[in-house]
């Protein structure tokens, strides 16, 4: 177990240095110099060279590829070349709302695909399975960012039981999450739909297994066999999906953020983008990579609590 | 022919025909703008009615298609053309270290929050249509190599494959003579789907600004455009939308359908 | 090794005596409109073995998934079957369940998936207990008294013969081999000793010496328990002195039934007797005069690289073709028999030149069959292969033709046009098909014309050398016996000469001038045929010889 878990962890580090490189790369690679952006066209040539010695742009690239690694490791993610702040700072504020914004989506996507995964695959070709097989391919084929919008018109135009956008703050914790709420339930639907599937056909696959008529030999009724035997085989595809999940949530977050006015890291990107702000970009995108990156580190290690043959095989 | 295969190649031939039709013939002009027009309900004499510069929304639409599908369509063929080849190349050399490095690679672009690396890759080279497609191809690749390793590598250990073999096939001519052809289901299946999330990805990263820019017409942007309207005129935001819906619903019937119709075993990737 | 005795008695089904236990008369099932099972008759009593035999399709499966109510939905049963007085067939779902597993267990084919590989064998031999107990709980009906669980499971674990010293109830599936997996599925099954036990090819997936052990420790459980037990097997040697009496089906019926011995001696039905005879074939190889040597294996050997261990120890390898050497010679038809994983593939893929070798050598007609990381194709030419999945062997997406051919790669300049049309019928027809089924696909063939196909494409080049690779193994007896006889047609015909690999003792008797035993890795031992299997020299052999079940000579009783 031990072994797995060291191996996934030096897997993890690898794809953050890989990640890390890349991300830089094309930072690097991008047409146009921070220096002469932010100073405008008519800035005298010794005024850019001043700033961009300030900015430490005049370094070579592996040095500066060093700096901003490094600092990365010990919390410091360089200074927004717009701003003049720290970018640590800038996001940390706004990480408070996407990340509760993507862990709020992806309970909600859990907690509604896995009742409705389990109930089509119980009853597999009855009403309710058609039922469910149905939304869900409605529910896959919806863009989440515009599913937002309709819950804006329906919720907060019509009927106006949400507000349309803003974040009060966390203060009041009740507020908080209800301004999320609307978000998350654009997000999390889509990605449910998606789940659901998975989740059925993991388990009708599962149901054909011989040890599921083993099980029911033993004189389980349908209904025992799947819950003792099918959910927890099914959990090690279904996990997989959940994994890869987050990252969709995450960076469907960023776009629901431009629906709802949230200020969370994707306005924050958008914002940069526009301004040309490509530390903080760099160091935005750095640090979804890592938590995508760390939640599959975190599945991975779900699966061996789920699967004995990992633990010992590794 | 199931139900699925009927209407969702029905909707799918729709909006392919809506969008050859286009390049002749729209009911209205996408360019000309018409204020005295604007934000007009559907009705007889626009069919879904007109956008905030007085546009036919259905023209709009119409236009709109081809950003969607010829972004989509290139962005799987990206996947498929390297992907494929890639992944075969992999189960051939199961085990060695090409496998290891394609694996590795593919495991790693996964591991990337592809819309955020669309954002990057778009926010660095600039907004449109090209780097869209070059974005969403990117993570088109690693789904196609997967999916053809793990149907090549159970392949490989077929029988048949083995009989080749003793017969003095080299590893390439296996792959392109037995191997590719029985995987093509698969990857036709798993194209539609791809395509499907193509449409997706197009339209929200138009959405963000960072798809085909105007005048260009895309679905995504009708989206953007209409945002603040919402309110007012819901037709706005409402029908592109559904467009969007309808078309990836058509594309993932389709390729329901065809798996059934296919082999109803075939194990698609669906994220 | 002694083979597990019948339980004694002669005449099961004393008329004056007690209703059979389990008593099925005029069962019918159909699925879709097509009937699978014809108004079948059978009774077993308390303490009796009952062998269901037949081959594939005959419905002998049906029977036993049609008795523990476990039929997929679209099959419907009219009919009835009785145990201990109760009819199974108008129990609702909820008895049944209170009936299976407590009443009736049941044993499955294939040890390898019927354990849930997420759950320590513990918990899963315990579940039966538990469940049943939750469910007398649940029924208010609190006669019995409650079982302790775990220690009950213990207990079943210990009587299959896993001790908790080896087995501890922590262990997960994964780490145990195929029959030790069987025996905890016996474990499950007879957790609470039913009346009725029901075991369905329990031994086809195992080796001969495990299926011996496997045998012995059912026919003990019965002995003991007073089970009844249903036997249900395509080997009619495998019950031929295990079962008290014998149902031959066919096609959904019932075609002859009777105690063993009398069923062996009379032999009533044409279909029973063309099975016993197909099972005991002999085919005609004829004289061979074995000439100068073709192919040549000298000390060869193959490692395998086992996981690593530890992080950074280096890696420890497994050595799965131990310095092997032997001749085969031209017009000579060998065997190699070993059991899974001694190493007999590994060592049949080196000597196809498809995997290099650690060390040693493999020469055909003194050429070396793999050199310099390539396969010699100019070797290559004069050795074909015919494997053991008639459905597996060919590409679905070809027509016969372009099947058969695939061999004319390896020559440098393969027929054409009307030479290429001939050397196919040639070899369709030499295999027994019509010329006219170069046309067809793969699909529109049975399993035995499949493999006849496999034998076509090997033989189209003209191969010194043949490798049958299990090529019979996959096949009902009676076809088995046909493609035997093929072989040695073609043997006689053509002065092939063919290395034959199987596991199956009797087969490799039957068709081979001399046999290579294979163990660990090693030739243990080899020498003609009848002389190795009549007077096996090597331990290991002798074991093989004893455990493989054997028919009763013709007309004994």
């Amino acid at each position: 177990m031990l072994r797995y878990a060291l191996k996934r962890l030096a897997s993890l580090i690898v794809s953050l240095a890989v990640a890390s490189v890349v991300i830089f790369l094309v930072v690097e690679v991008a047409p146009g110099d921070p220096a002469s952006f932010m100073l405008g066209i008519n800035a005298r040539p010794d005024t850019v060279a001043a700033l961009r010695a300030e900015l430490g742009l005049d370094a070579s690239p592996l040095q500066r590829y060093l700096a901003w690694v490094g600092g990365m490791l010990t919390g410091d993610f360089g200074t927004s070349y717009t701003y003049r702040t720290p970018v640590s700072e800038m996001i940390g504020d706004r990480l408070w709302i996407s990340l509760p914004l993507a862990i709020y989506a992806l309970t909600l996507s859990t907690l509604i695909a896995f009742p409705a995964g389990i109930l089509a695959a119980s009853r597999r070709g009855s009403p309710r399975d058609i039922g469910v097989m149905a939304a869900t391919q409605l529910g896959v084929a919806i863009p989440n960012f515009w599913f937002a919008m309709l819950l804006v018109l329906l919720f907060a135009i019509n009927l106006r039981w949400f507000s349309a956008g803003g974040f009060p703050g966390w203060d009041n914790p009740f507020q908080a999450m209800k301004a999320l709420t609307l978000p998350a339930i654009a997000l999390a639907l889509p990605q449910a739909a998606i789940l659901a599937r998975v989740m059925r056909s993991a388990l009708i696959d599962i149901l054909s297994e011989d040890f599921i008529r083993t099980a029911r030999a033993k004189g389980l009724t349908r209904g025992q066999a799947l819950r003792r035997h099918g959910l927890r085989n099914a959990l090690i595809p279904v996990l997989t999906i959940i994994g890869l999940q987050f990252s969709f949530l995450l960076a469907g977050a960023i776009i629901i953020e431009q629906v709802f006015f949230l200020p969370g890291l994707g306005r924050l990107i958008f914002q940069s983008i526009t301004q040309r702000d490509l530390i903080v970009v760099e160091s935005v995108v750095m640090l979804l990579v890592f938590a995508v990156i760390l939640v599959n580190f975190l599945v991975d290690l779900a699966y061996a609590a789920v699967d004995p043959r990992l633990r010992t095989r590794a | 022919m199931s139900r699925n295969l009927l209407i969702g190649g029905a909707l799918t031939a729709l909006f392919v025909a809506a969008t050859l039709l286009s390049f002749f013939w729209t009911p209205g002009d996408v360019e000309a703008l018409d204020i005295a027009r604007r934000l007009r309900p559907p009705g007889a004499e626009n069919l879904l009615g007109t956008d905030h510069f007085g546009r036919d929304i259905l023209s709009m639409i119409m236009v709109g298609a081809r950003t969607s599908i010829a972004v989509a369509l290139v962005a799987v063929g990206i996947g498929m053309g390297l992907g494929v080849p890639l992944g075969l190349a992999a189960a051939a050399n199961s085990g060695g270290w090409l496998d290891e490095v394609i694996s590795r690679l593919s495991d790693l672009i996964f591991a990337f929050p592809s819309l955020v690396i669309a954002i990057l890759i778009t926010a660095v080279f600039g907004a449109g249509a090209i780097n869209a497609i070059i974005a969403i191809g990117i993570f088109n690749i690693p789904v196609f190599a997967r999916l053809t390793r793990g149907a090549a590598l159970s392949l490989w250990k077929r029988e048949f494959i083995m009989a080749a073999r003793v017969s003095g096939k080299s590893r390439a001519r296996i792959s392109a003579e037995h191997i590719l052809p029985n995987v093509a289901n698969l990857l036709i299946v798993q194209g539609t789907i791809q395509f499907s999330l193509g449409i997706l990805a197009e339209a929200a990263l138009s959405y963000v600004g960072l798809g085909a820019q105007p005048p260009v017409p895309s679905w995504g942007r009708m989206l953007a455009d209409a945002q603040t309207m919402v309110a007012l005129a819901p037709h706005v935001a409402i029908i592109p939308g559904l467009a969007i819906v309808f078309m990836v619903l058509g594309l993932n019937l389709l390729g329901d359908g065809l798996r059934d119709a296919l082999d109803p075993r075939l194990k698609v990737m669906r994220t | 090794m002694t083979r597990p005795l019948s339980s004694g008695r002669t005449h099961p089904l004393d008329p004056e005596g007690a209703p059979p236990l389990l008593d099925i008369s005029g069962l019918t099932v159909t699925i879709h409109d097509k009937t699978i099972l014809d108004a079948i008759s059978l009774q077993i009593a308390a303490g009796e073995i009952v062998a269901l035999t037949g081959e594939s399709g005959s419905g002998k499966s049906i029977t036993a998934f049609a008795t523990m109510g476990l039929l997929p939905s679209v099959a419907k049963a009219t009919g009835r079957i009785s145990l201990d007085g109760e009819d199974l067939l108008s129990q609702p779902e909820s008895r049944l369940c209170a009936l299976r597993g407590n009443a009736m267990g049941m044993i499955f084919q294939e040890p390898m998936t019927a354990l849930n590989p997420v759950q320590t064998i513990g918990a899963q031999v315990m579940e039966t207990i538990l469940i049943h107990a939750d469910a007398t709980r649940a029924a208010g009906e609190d006669a019995r008294p409650p079982i302790r669980a775990e220690e009950r499971a213990r207990e079943v674990l210990d009587r299959v013969g896993l001790p908790q010293d080896r087995f501890p109830l922590s262990r997960y599936p994964h780490e145990l081999s195929g029959g030790q997996r069987q025996r905890v599925v016996i474990a499950m099954a007879i957790a609470l000793r039913p009346a009725l036990l029901i075991a369905d090819e329990p031994t086809t997936a195992l080796d001969v010496t495990t299926q011996a052990q496997i045998l012995d420790l059912l026919g003990e459980l019965v002995r003991e328990d007073g089970m009844a037990l249903m036997m249900i097997t395509h080997d009619l040697a495998v019950v031929s002195d295990m079962a008290d009496r014998i149902a031959v089906m066919r096609k959904g019926e019932i075609v002859e039934q009777g105690p063993t011995a009398t069923l062996f001696a009379q032999m009533r039905h044409p279909y029973t007797r063309a099975l016993f005879e197909a099972s005991r074939h002999k085919a005609d190889l004829g004289q061979t005069r074995p000439e100068n040597t073709l192919l040549r294996v000298e000390g060869v050997s193959r490692d395998y690289a086992l996981p690593r261990t530890k992080l950074f120890a280096p890696r420890a390898h497994f050595r799965a073709v131990d310095r092997v050497s032997f001749d085969i010679r031209r017009g000579e038809r060998v065997g190699l028999v070993g059991e899974s994983g001694c190493g007999k593939s590994t060592l049949t893929r080196a000597i196809l030149g498809l995997e290099a070798v650690a060390e040693g050598r493999i020469t055909l007609d003194g050429e070396p069959v793999f050199t310099e990381g390539h396969p010699n194709l100019a070797v290559r030419r004069k050795m074909q292969v015919v494997f053991q999945d008639p459905y597996g062997s060919f590409n679905p997406r070809h027509r016969v033709d372009r099947l058969i051919t695939e061999p004319f790669h390896l020559l440098p300049d393969p027929p054409k046009g009307a030479a290429r049309t001939q050397a196919i019928a040639d070899a369709l027809t030499a295999v027994g098909l019509q010329p006219g089924d170069a046309g067809k696909y793969i699909h529109a063939f049975s399993g035995g014309q499949r493999q006849r196909i496999a034998i076509a494409r090997a033989l189209i080049i003209r191969p010194e050398l043949i490798v049958f690779d299990e090529a019979v193994s996959a096949l009902d007896v009676r076809v088995r016996a046909q493609i035997l006889d093929l072989m040695a047609q073609l043997s006689r015909d053509y002065g092939l000469t063919y290395l034959f690999i199987s596991h199956d003792l009797s087969v490799v008797r039957s068709i081979t001038d001399r046999v290579l035993v294979m163990r660990a890795g090693r030739i243990v031992e080899q020498g003609v045929t009848t002389e190795v299997f009549d007077t096996p020299a090597h331990a290991y052999t002798r074991a093989l010889v004893a455990a493989a079940p054997t028919l009763p000579e013709e007309g004994a009783s």
